[in-house]
């Protein structure tokens, strides 16, 4: 599920319940929590960290990992990660491990909405380009001239009734820019094409349909020429799509359905799927009782990345929905899973299900990472992804291939994947049934990580992940009501994973398939990750801190604290100047921060689907509001 | 937060009380106090689905907008909408929000608002075209080879009450599931699931009561409805929801002034309650079971 703030108003959970799990953080006095969470747990300052992409191959060569399309500019950040691999990589280093201690904020911006802030800023010649949660505000700031004031701003006319029809939280995950355009989503289903020097509209094209509960919050990728887009709102029976737009007249050249026969998943001749389960007729059909798979989600609200050798772009779906798993058995595919096609005209080529019928709201559509790594002592084509379900999959993209899938969060819902059927170990006492009760599920619904994405450094060979340290339980029977109609559902509670914390920032070796450090986070690390050739990761917290962390070690090296809680995606640039940047959007919201962007009652602990129970301190740590912020040295 | 948006019909009038609202909006402000004073408002600020009826839409034809109406009148108030879907964020945005302070028609339990004492209590029912014989249990053999219609709400086991009882049954691929969303830009969204009904794209359907006794009376075709009982393999999962009307939770002032008209009109709400065909249940003799039995008030189609 999307960013969904106040699904549930419920019933009153047991109270005893309720203190027990809010319990540890009211008691910790907030410095000393916040001085636990910038804790270190391994190795210790100074430990010794061997590279992990220095082992030996067969040959006895070190074949590094790298990332094989990366974008050489570094006055640009023109894409949602920067480039077509999604790595999330700078190699400007003027900001390093011994000079971020000086970092200064150079300047800000007021984007004046105070929804939840989750867009990456864009930066193509000398201009910032910023989109804002609903209503969707680009902003275009003149990096050239002192203070970077605004050049223009484009307002899409956003419809106001997307707020409250939309299935999700109003937030935006960002814009892409191509040949003269920046191009980004609206709420309302609009994606539209904006000239990035006059601020003046080129096309607009309305993708989805509002009143069926659809809406758009992802960022765009372009694709030889072609806009990939995706809509939100599997909960509402939303049926999930990706469409390729022509970027020059707005025209849709296909549509990729998620669910339904194989034509309107343009699954054709090519498809090629590595596991036996994935293969057959029209399995998106098939996988379903009856005709509910016309309403089963698997919407495409994450990301999108290209292989530009392979000719292929990767993106996941979401969750299965309206449906409970009990009325849909089945694989229901092609929901949260992995899809590679051709972006020439959409045709698929291998598709993998993490969560074949989803029992844990596990959407697929976290970024995947697209890599050069040394496996079994060759180099192997492989996309990387730290899914919602907790595990870190390697997967080989030419073909599908798991390679390894090890867990990066804390995880009792499954054991394992089987590598020889691909299909996830699923332990059989946490499977969720209404009206029994279920404790210790984790992840929570928002996963071991959500849509926060990762960084990928190829001096250190770690993946830097952003993510959550959460369980729930699920107990009872809670009353709700949606257009007049009472109903019923579990009672969800989530609270912190063993520790305490609920986040965790880590930085995964993606070759062994273990962590090399970790830092505790208090709240869930709902921020995107940077990693730059200045050795020095950044990311941000909930609770306002926008800090850099030795990339080898983990030790915090600068923090800065912004008006709100983080939960954006910083980037790095090279300005006009000649000096190294570094941007980040403050505003909390989305899911987890909509406990205070949107007033939430921290006596409600199942509003946000369950969320506000784990976050009923965070209104008392930050405030909402929209603000850029910008770094350099002096 | 305190723009005017009068009920239509009372344009005029609500001129005059344009400018005294604003008064109040400013000295709410200042004092917020006052607010919770025991003072009548001059003007009761509702949010309300603009397009579902029978329950309320901007045209003020649901009987939650008469219901309304007859306590503004009781407490000396005129009554200013905010327009807002019923869906999820529906309290974020309008009650939490400060944009109203009552909601008409909430389930009581509901822990996003301080509920009045119910008003009514209706039932799921079974809805099928009269030429049917009917439908009164979960166990009859016939659901395996019928079309089954029932609404649908979201994952993370949240659905209605009937959904989970077919589901136990291993009810599935004869079920067609009608999303409450449904199409906004259709007229009452959810209403659809009583069309297919009275259009045989499903032979039986489970319904909340007044959505189906309304729609029942407007159907083309004879409909029934019977009272769904609750199955007993489903403790805990209620059929039956005592409504009520909500306020934001410590505004016990306003909650006891709204009980309080409510009381005063009990026959003139029941008759509006008829009006629209709204199915009831009495309430359950002290201590007893009783969840099942329906007023006999309830009709079908005319």
């Amino acid at each position: 599920m999307e960013d969904a703030p106040n699904r549930s108003a419920v019933l009153s959970g047991p109270s005893g319940r309720l203190r027990r799990s809010l319990f540890p953080f009211i008691l910790i006095p907030i410095l000393a929590a916040w001085i636990s969470g910038c804790r270190r747990s391994a190795p210790s300052p100074g430990a010794s960290v061997p590279p992990p992409h220095s082992a030996p191959s067969a040959g006895g060569t070190a074949l590094p990992s790298a990332i094989p399309f990366a974008e050489p500019d570094e006055s640009q950040w023109i894409r949602p990660a920067r480039d077509y691999a999604s790595s999330r990589y700078s190699t400007l280093d003027q900001i390093n491990t011994e000079t971020v201690r000086n970092l200064k904020v150079a300047f800000t911006f007021s984007t004046g909405v105070s929804k939840g802030h989750e867009a990456a800023p864009l930066v193509v010649n000398g201009t910032m380009y910023i989109v804002t949660p609903y209503p969707n505000y680009l902003y275009a700031l003149d990096l050239t001239k002192p203070g970077a004031p605004a050049k223009w701003v484009y307002k899409p006319k956003t419809l106001p009734s997307a707020q409250g029809v939309a299935c999700c939280d109003v937030v935006n995950r960002g814009a892409a820019y191509d040949r003269g355009r920046v191009f980004f989503n609206t709420l309302d289903d609009q994606t539209v094409a904006v000239d990035a020097e006059t601020g003046k509209e080129v096309w607009r094209t309305r993708v989805g349909d509002i009143n069926h509960g659809e809406s758009m919050t992802m960022a765009p990728l372009v694709v030889k020429g072609k806009v990939l887009v995706g809509n939100s709102g599997g909960e509402f029976g939303v049926r999930g799509w990706l469409t390729a737009l022509d970027a020059d007249s707005g025209k849709v050249v296909w549509r990729a359905w998620s669910t339904g026969p194989d034509k309107e998943v343009l699954i054709g001749p090519r498809f090629k799927p590595f596991y036996a389960s994935d293969k057959g007729t029209d399995l998106g059909m098939t996988s379903w009782p009856g005709d509910l798979w016309k309403i089963g989600g698997g919407t495409v609200w994450g990301w999108v990345s290209y292989d530009p050798q392979l000719d292929l772009i990767y993106y996941g779906t979401s969750n299965p929905g309206p449906w409970n798993p009990d009325q849909r058995p089945g694989d229901n595919k092609w929901t949260a899973a992995v899809i590679a096609r051709s972006p020439d005209d959409g045709q698929a080529v291998w598709a993998y299900q993490m969560s074949p019928h989803d029992l844990y709201d596990y959407d697929g559509v976290n970024e995947n990472v697209l890599l050069d790594l040394p496996i079994g002592g060759r180099m192997r084509k492989t996309l990387l992804r730290a899914d919602r379900d907790g595990f870190f999959y390697v997967i080989d993209r030419t073909s599908g291939e798991v390679l390894s899938a090890n867990p990066f969060a804390y995880v009792t819902t499954r054991t394992g994947v089987d590598l020889a059927t691909g299909r996830p170990k699923e332990v059989e006492e946490l499977k969720p049934q209404v009206g029994r009760t279920v404790r210790g599920i984790c992840p929570a619904a928002p996963g071991g990580k959500d849509w926060q994405p990762m960084a990928f450094s190829p001096r250190t060979g770690l993946v830097y992940i952003p993510h959550n340290h959460l369980c729930q339980d699920e107990e009872g029977v809670q009353a709700n009501y949606i257009e007049g109609t009472p109903f019923v559902g579990a009672n969800v509670k989530m609270y912190a994973a063993p520790g305490g914390h609920r986040g965790e920032f880590t930085a995964w070796d993606p070759v062994a398939g273990k962590p090399v450090w970790k830092i505790k986070e208090k709240f869930p690390a709902w921020s995107g990750a940077l990693a730059t050739a200045g050795d020095v990761v950044f990311y941000g917290t909930m609770d306002g801190w926008f800090q850099a962390v030795h990339a080898r070690t983990g030790e915090v090296l600068w923090r800065f604290k912004t008006g709100s809680g983080i939960i954006g995606q910083p980037i790095t640039y090279r300005g006009p100047d000649g000096k190294q940047y570094v941007a980040i959007l403050s505003g909390v919201g989305g899911w987890s921060g909509a406990i205070v962007s949107n007033n939430l009652d921290p006596r409600d602990g199942t509003a946000a689907l369950g969320f506000v129970n784990a976050m009923g301190d965070l209104p008392s740590a930050t405030t909402a509001g929209g603000m850029l912020y910008v770094f350099a040295l002096p | 937060m305190c723009s005017p948006f009068p009920e239509r019909p009372d344009r005029r009038r609500a001129s005059r009380l344009f400018r005294f609202s604003l008064l109040v909006c400013v000295l709410a402000a200042a004092l917020p106090a006052a607010k919770t004073s025991a003072a009548p408002p001059p003007e009761l600020r509702i949010c309300a689905d603009p397009n579902n009826l029978p329950f309320s839409n901007d045209r003020l034809e649901g009987f939650e907008n008469k219901i309304a109406r007859l306590v503004a009148r009781d407490l000396g108030a005129t009554v200013r909408y905010t327009w807002w879907a019923q869906r999820r964020g529906f309290f974020r945005n309008t009650l939490k929000a400060r944009e109203c302070d009552l909601v008409m028609g909430i389930p009581v339990g509901l822990e996003m608002a301080l509920a009045t004492r119910p008003y009514y209590r209706s039932t799921y029912v079974w809805l099928a075209r009269r030429s049917r014989a009917p439908i009164h249990s979960f166990d009859d053999p016939r659901l395996e080879k019928l079309r089954i219609g029932v609404q649908m709400v979201g994952n993370d086991y949240a659905n209605t009450p009937p959904a989970h009882a077919l589901m136990r049954r291993g009810l599935i691929s004869n079920v067609v599931g009608f999303t409450l969303y449904g199409d906004y830009s259709k007229p009452n969204p959810p209403a659809r699931i009583v069309e297919a009904v009275a259009n045989g794209s499903v032979d039986v359907a489970l319904v909340w009561g007044p959505l189906a006794g309304y729609f029942a009376r407007k159907a083309s075709v004879p409909l029934t409805l019977i009272p769904a009982a609750p199955p007993p393999d489903l403790p805990g999962f209620p059929f039956v929801y005592d409504i009520a009307a909500g306020v934001r939770r410590g505004d016990t002032a306003l909650r006891d002034q709204i009980d309080a008209a409510l009381a005063r009109h009990r026959a003139e709400i029941d008759r509006i309650l008829d009006d629209y065909g709204v199915p009831r249940v009495p309430a359950p003799p002290p201590g007893g079971a009783g969840r099942t039995a329906v007023s006999a008030r309830m009709g079908g189609s005319p």
